[in-house]
């Protein structure tokens, strides 16, 4: 064996043992920690109920169902605002990054204000004003806000036309604004709106800025070379600019995509039932510290497993579109 | 004439857009304004706010409240304190970002400068009474944890890079691998809740740390998985015969690391590692999440407790904001100005 195979060798053993050393350790003071605290351990209290109630929930929920149960739609609660957020903010964030490039100064500068203000104040100071703005300057829901035929904003949230207790096929449940009220319909409560908008305008900004660079990352010549070739200039931005750009955009805009994901974490602090916020009840419920975040962690790196996979998917074809003639 | 022609009427929809804009602008600015000056209460009078009744801005909230919002918690006789710590600390920053100073000088500069943030702060030596961390607060407490985060992650993400480059110690590069990808795949939230509840059954009894501490470690731990993943993509650029010129030279690896490789690593990713800091800082406003009373959390603290005031967060947020907006506007503009300095082409 070479000199230098043999320090390499003895490098890691003395890592594998120094590692060894402090998972025992670790796990040897945390055990004589709990015994003398008293704390259990295990996943065991996933299957008892849960004991508290979820301020809302698409899926049928109470107290008395399993706490697994109760983490099951703090998930569901995470996409329901996670997907739609995704959604507006990336369609949000192409316009703005679109207007940056805009030759018109005004419409330039407006989105540049957009972005500069947004990307450097913090998502939990943004989220905090828009639930206060939402559950304090709003109108009671008495006097709620039409903003369209049946679709009402109050204190109390955005009431829009749902369907009926039938199901589809008993038409759609219109919210009435009377004298306590407004009534029928479905309701998105104040905490829903506040984190969906907040983290959708939050993330827009980042969104325009990874499009802008995008796009300026694919050189004149090319929409020089489109325009000489006699493609109109938005011709030459679909069939030339925009392929080129999208390899540069794709991933970042995933990674845009998944803090985003991670932010709704912060629904925490506005009272929202996400994942976190019901693992955190969950913990101080039953005081299983270690477990809770274990459950919040594998969660998530699970999402971002899927999402990477998702993205290799999307670049791969996007490649193929690139090359496509 | 020209300059307007060329730039918000060039052709039928750019002529289009500004006129929209414009309208946009005409319909909205006059009520804007009117709202945040014309009508605004400036007197920290509750009775007067209240009487406006929210046509305009109580700016009142903030001539009430500033001290509380800007220091929290610490006993308000002795507010001098952060003061001075905040202003020792932030002329540093800035010195340090304007080059003033030699490399020699700015670091005695930090080496003095950090100390004597903790003394004023905490105290215990005769004239200063002491104050428990607990009590720390508002502003302070937001630039030492966006502060000492940066400063203490970057070296820790330094040798994670490096430990990913190791092909020949597998065991190092996985292990540096998971840290990287297991921290960056979770939301902070979750890792300040590992430190505020986990730390204190992971540690051995009567080894208790503040929790102050504890929230700074995982902040750190958080901050240099990602730097770490930024200073590789800066290893990454620099030329393997950087590597091999260094080892012709007779140096070892960890001087040819310090004095070659590094070196470049950092410079090529100057820029990223500026859009970290700002968010480093954006990010020290979820510690209010376990508790510890920042910012963000202070305004909380100062607003919550107050019926008189508690229907005025609005402008309480906007002037936070106006605080975070200046802090990380700068950070990224000065981000900035280090790219065009570092420009391929402009350095000798």
């Amino acid at each position: 064996m070479s000199g230098r195979r043999l320090r390499s060798f003895a490098l890691q053993g003395a890592v594998a043992v120094a590692l060894a050393l402090l998972l025992w350790l670790l796990f040897h003071i945390t055990a004589a920690n709990m015994r003398e605290r008293g704390i259990h351990s295990g996943f065991g209290f996933l299957l008892q109920p849960a004991g508290f109630a979820i301020g809302e929930s698409p899926l049928p929920f109470d107290s008395a169902d399993s706490a697994l149960w109760a983490l099951v739609v703090g998930l569901v609660n995470t996409l329901r605002v996670a997907l739609p957020a995704i959604v507006i903010s990336t369609v949000l964030g192409t316009a703005i990054g679109l207007g940056r490039l805009s030759p018109n100064l005004l419409l330039s500068g407006l989105c540049k204000a957009y972005v500069e203000t947004l990307r450097n104040v913090p998502l939990l100071l943004q989220l905090l004003a828009w639930y206060f703005v939402v559950t304090d300057l709003l109108p009671d829901s008495g006097a709620a806000l039409q903003i369209m035929p049946h679709v009402f904003l109050s204190k109390s949230g955005l009431a829009v036309p749902w369907f009926g207790d039938g199901g589809a096929f008993a038409g759609l449940d219109l919210p009435v604004r009377g004298r306590f009220g407004v009534t029928g319909g479905a309701a998105l409560t104040p905490e829903f709106l506040a984190l969906l908008g907040g983290l959708s305008l939050y993330t827009a900004a980042y969104v325009a800025e990874t499009v802008r660079a995008g796009i300026q990352s694919v050189p004149r010549g090319q929409s020089e070379a489109a325009l000489a070739l006699g493609l109109s200039r938005l011709q030459g931005f679909r069939l030339v600019v925009l392929p080129q750009a999208l390899r540069s955009i794709i991933p970042p805009l995933t990674n845009e995509h998944l803090s985003l994901s991670k932010n709704v974490s912060l629904a925490v602090a506005i009272g929202y039932p996400d994942l976190v916020s019901v693992a955190d009840t969950t913990l101080n419920q039953t005081g299983r510290a270690a477990e809770c975040i274990a459950v919040i962690m594998a969660v998530y790196l699970l999402l971002s497993l899927l999402t990477a996979w998702a993205s290799a998917w999307l670049e791969r074809r996007t490649g193929r579109w690139a090359q496509r003639p | 004439m020209r300059w307007l022609r060329r730039n918000l009427f060039s052709d039928v929809w750019s002529s289009l857009t500004t006129l929209a804009i414009a309208a946009g602008l005409v319909h909205w600015l006059p009520g804007l304004i009117e709202w945040l000056v014309l009508k605004a209460t400036f007197r920290p009078d509750a009775a007067a706010c209240a009487a406006a009744a929210h046509a305009g801005a109580c700016w009142g909230v903030v001539a009430a409240k500033y001290r509380f919002i800007l220091f929290g918690r610490y006993p308000y006789a002795e507010q001098w304190r952060p003061l001075a710590a905040t202003v020792l600390l932030l002329a540093v920053i800035g010195v340090s970002g304007l080059r003033l100073m030699r490399p020699g000088a700015l670091f005695a500069a930090w080496a003095l400068a950090l100390p004597a943030f903790f003394l004023l702060m905490a105290g215990g030596v005769p004239g200063l009474s002491p104050v428990a961390s607990d009590r720390w607060g508002g502003f302070p407490l937001t630039l030492l944890l966006a502060t000492l985060g940066m400063l203490l992650a970057l070296p820790l993400a330094v040798l994670v890079a490096l430990g990913r480059q190791q092909s020949g110690l597998p065991l190092v590069r996985g292990l540096c691998q998971v840290y990287v990808e297991a921290v960056r795949g979770v939301p902070l939230i979750s890792v300040l809740f590992l430190a505020s509840f986990l730390f204190p059954i992971i540690l051995p009894q009567g080894f208790s740390i503040d929790v102050l501490v504890r929230v700074q470690a995982g902040i750190v731990l958080f901050a240099a998985a990602y730097l770490s993943e930024t200073l590789r993509g800066g290893l990454q650029a620099v030329a393997a015969g950087q590597h091999d010129a260094a080892a012709a030279l007779g140096l070892g690896y960890w001087a040819s690391m310090r004095w070659i490789v590094l070196p470049q690593a950092i410079r090529a990713v100057i820029p990223s590692l500026m859009n970290s800091a700002v968010s480093i800082f954006k990010d020290t406003s979820l510690v209010t999440v376990v508790s510890l009373y920042e910012l963000t959390g202070s305004l909380t603290l100062a607003l919550s407790g107050d019926a008189q005031w508690r229907s005025f967060y609005l402008e309480g947020y906007l002037f936070i904001g106006l605080i975070y907006w200046l802090c990380c506007y700068s950070l990224s503009r000065f981000g900035g100005a280090l790219e065009r300095r570092l420009a391929p082409g402009s350095l000798p």
